[in-house]
């Protein structure tokens, strides 16, 4: 692999007293779609905004593309998109002046008709922002990052207050824009985002990377119990399974029966269940998701403040 | 949006320079922001069409056209044109400018602009440059009416235009320092309003600089638009304006505009 395309080496950002960010190191290679999670408060948008030359650092090491973000700030810029997560634009200023105004701040700018087309904000190239739902400011915010054809893009909760069917559209189109070949630093709070999306990940908690891998291997990492729920066929004791040495417990809600275990509880439930002519219906098995390796990971009960609309994707339990 | 594909983009023209596009981008910037100014029926009513509503009922009303003793021997036209003239950059400057500016800083505009090439003083600088030819376009307008209604056109028509560019700049500064100590934009208004009236009263609105009393005219001479009426009304005269005056209303463009470079902040 080449050069990474962002470097982050020990960065360190105090607000007065206050430290946002402690401690954080990664790299970001070509072509791939990095994630930044962590709970609200974390420090994500301070480290994105430090990398993207908008604050300067107190400490540690920055490189975009090899350039200091703050001190090559001219050639950065230029090769660099980002999608701020909190940044409107004037209300009556409509959609395809935005696009046009932003495309001539750069010296090589993409098509910005083309990009309206490709957003599906072409009918709307003469709504006012103002008039816009969410989930258009969101795809015209994105095109703001896109406009100046960067070679990366930061984009710090881009799918957050929007609707489920608008998150899956962008997440799309992340991924094609990924697939021309713009390296994505990605900011988000969903799981489910980071899971669909990103190639890797750092956890970030209290201004610290608390863990950095593959969404996968984060998730097989964690000894997580199995949550296995079914209804038997015919009345079992609780002592029959809890037996078992994979299973931990046993509990019922009406007829439901809920087993927890170990990885392989699954197999010597199903085994036992079959031995005693029991068949298992309405049989759901619940794996561990990034979701249960976040929380392993920052001890959090909750993902703190899920925004004003949404809460992220949970599982049932 | 069914489709999502991103298509590699169509090849660019060879880089216009770097020169070339900065240029081409703060015009199409001020332009922007123009459009934007004129899509607000509030600005457009308020700086604009108020006071040449003004100046044409004044001058086609008979009786203000003759000296009067009350207006200190000068017909109120000629007494409200210089004030009108000052109205629309104070409106501008100091209702108009800090309201927009500090709503940009409140949405984020200005810090995504910080994320471009364009580094968001342009804005400031755009912002300015279209308050102060909106200031200068409507003056003339009311220049005209007023001297075909009448009105005695300024004789010191240098020292006149001096005074009318040291207003701008005072109040600019004035709107400036508005802007860096507001937070919000609902702070800017407020301020504005606070700040509005008080100068239109010593640029003498209400009260005719000629009645004050003597602590009043005295304030109304250190005050940017007081100091504005009598370097204006001495080039209609055919004199240069007083240098008093004239170092007032560069005293408030020099502090008020340092004071806001330091304060002002971008978020
Ligand atoms: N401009 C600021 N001034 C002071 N404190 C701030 C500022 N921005 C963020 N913080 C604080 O820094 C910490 C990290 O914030 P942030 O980077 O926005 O976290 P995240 O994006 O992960 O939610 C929080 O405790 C927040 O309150
Ligand atoms: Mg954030």
């Amino acid at each position: 692999m080449s050069v990474p395309v962002i470097e982050v080496e020990r960065l360190r950002k105090q607000y007065g007293e206050r430290t946002a960010v402690a401690d954080v190191s990664f790299s970001v290679n070509e072509g791939e779609i990095f994630g930044i999670l962590g709970p609200n408060g974390a420090g994500k948008t301070t480290t994105v905004e430090c990398i993207g030359g908008l604050r300067r650092a107190d400490g540690g090491r920055l490189r975009v593309l090899g350039l200091d973000p703050v001190g090559d700030r001219s050639r950065v810029v230029a090769e660099l998109g980002v999608q701020l997560q909190h940044s409107e634009l004037p209300p009556n200023l409509k959609v395809g002046e935005a696009l046009r105004l932003y495309s001539s701040f750069y010296e090589r700018p993409a098509d910005w008709r083309e990009l309206l087309e490709v957003l599906g904000l072409g009918p709307q190239a003469g709504t006012r922002y103002g008039k816009l739902s969410g989930g258009q400011q969101q795809r015209l915010s994105i095109a703001l990052a896109l406009v100046g054809n960067p070679r990366v893009a930061i984009l710090d909760e881009l799918t957050t207050g929007l609707d489920p069917a608008a998150r899956r559209d962008t997440w799309e189109l992340i991924e094609s824009v990924r697939d021309r070949g713009v390296t994505i630093l990605l900011v988000t709070h969903f799981m489910a985002e980071a899971e669909r999306l990103c190639d890797r990940v750092a956890v970030i908690d209290t201004g610290r990377v608390v863990a950095l891998d593959t969404p996968a291997e984060l998730t097989a990492r964690l000894d997580v119990q199995q949550r296995i729920r079914f209804v038997p066929s015919v009345p079992i004791e609780d002592s029959l399974l809890s037996e078992l040495p994979e299973v931990e417990s046993v509990s019922r809600r009406g007829d439901e029966v809920l087993v927890v275990g170990g990885a392989d509880a699954l197999a010597a439930v199903a085994a036992r269940l079959a031995r005693q002519g029991v068949l298992a219906h309405r049989l759901r098995v619940e794996q561990p998701s990034l979701d249960d390796a976040f929380l392993a990971i920052t001890g959090r009960d909750e993902v703190a403040d899920p925004g004003p609309r949404v809460r992220p994707l949970r599982h049932d339990r | 949006m069914t489709t999502v594909a991103y298509p590699a983009p169509t090849p660019a023209p060879a880089p216009a320079g770097a020169m070339a596009v900065r240029r081409r981008a703060f015009w199409l910037l001020a332009r922007t922001e123009a459009l934007l100014f004129f899509r607000n029926a509030g600005s457009v009513v308020w700086t604009a069409l108020l006071p040449i509503v003004a100046v044409v009922v004044l001058g086609i009303v008979p009786g203000t056209r003759h000296a009067s003793r009350s207006f200190g021997g000068l017909s109120p036209l000629q007494v409200y044109v210089p004030i009108l003239m000052m109205y629309v950059f104070l409106m501008a400057a100091v209702n108009m400018l800090p309201a927009v500016l500090s709503s940009y800083r409140e949405k984020g505009v200005l810090r995504r602009l910080s994320t471009t090439p364009v580094p968001p003083g342009r804005l400031l600088g755009a912002q300015g440059l279209i308050y102060l030819g909106l200031g200068v376009v409507i003056d003339v307008v009311i220049l005209v009416v007023a001297t075909v209604c009448g009105a005695p056109a300024p004789r010191q028509f240098g020292g006149f235009v001096v005074s009318l560019l040291l207003v701008a700049a005072a109040t600019l500064g004035i709107g400036m320092l508005i802007t860096a100590i507001a937070k919000t934009e609902r702070i800017a208004n407020a301020l504005g309003l606070v700040t509005f009236f008080p100068l239109m009263f010593f640029a003498g609105l209400w009260i005719p600089r000629d009645k004050m009393n003597v602590p009043l005219r005295t304030i109304s001479d250190y005050s940017p638009l007081g100091a504005g009426v009598r370097a204006l009304q001495a080039s209609i005269a055919g004199h240069w304006p007083p240098t008093a005056a004239l170092l007032v209303l560069a005293g408030y463009a020099i502090v008020c505009g340092f004071a806001a470079s330091r304060m002002f902040r971008w978020e």
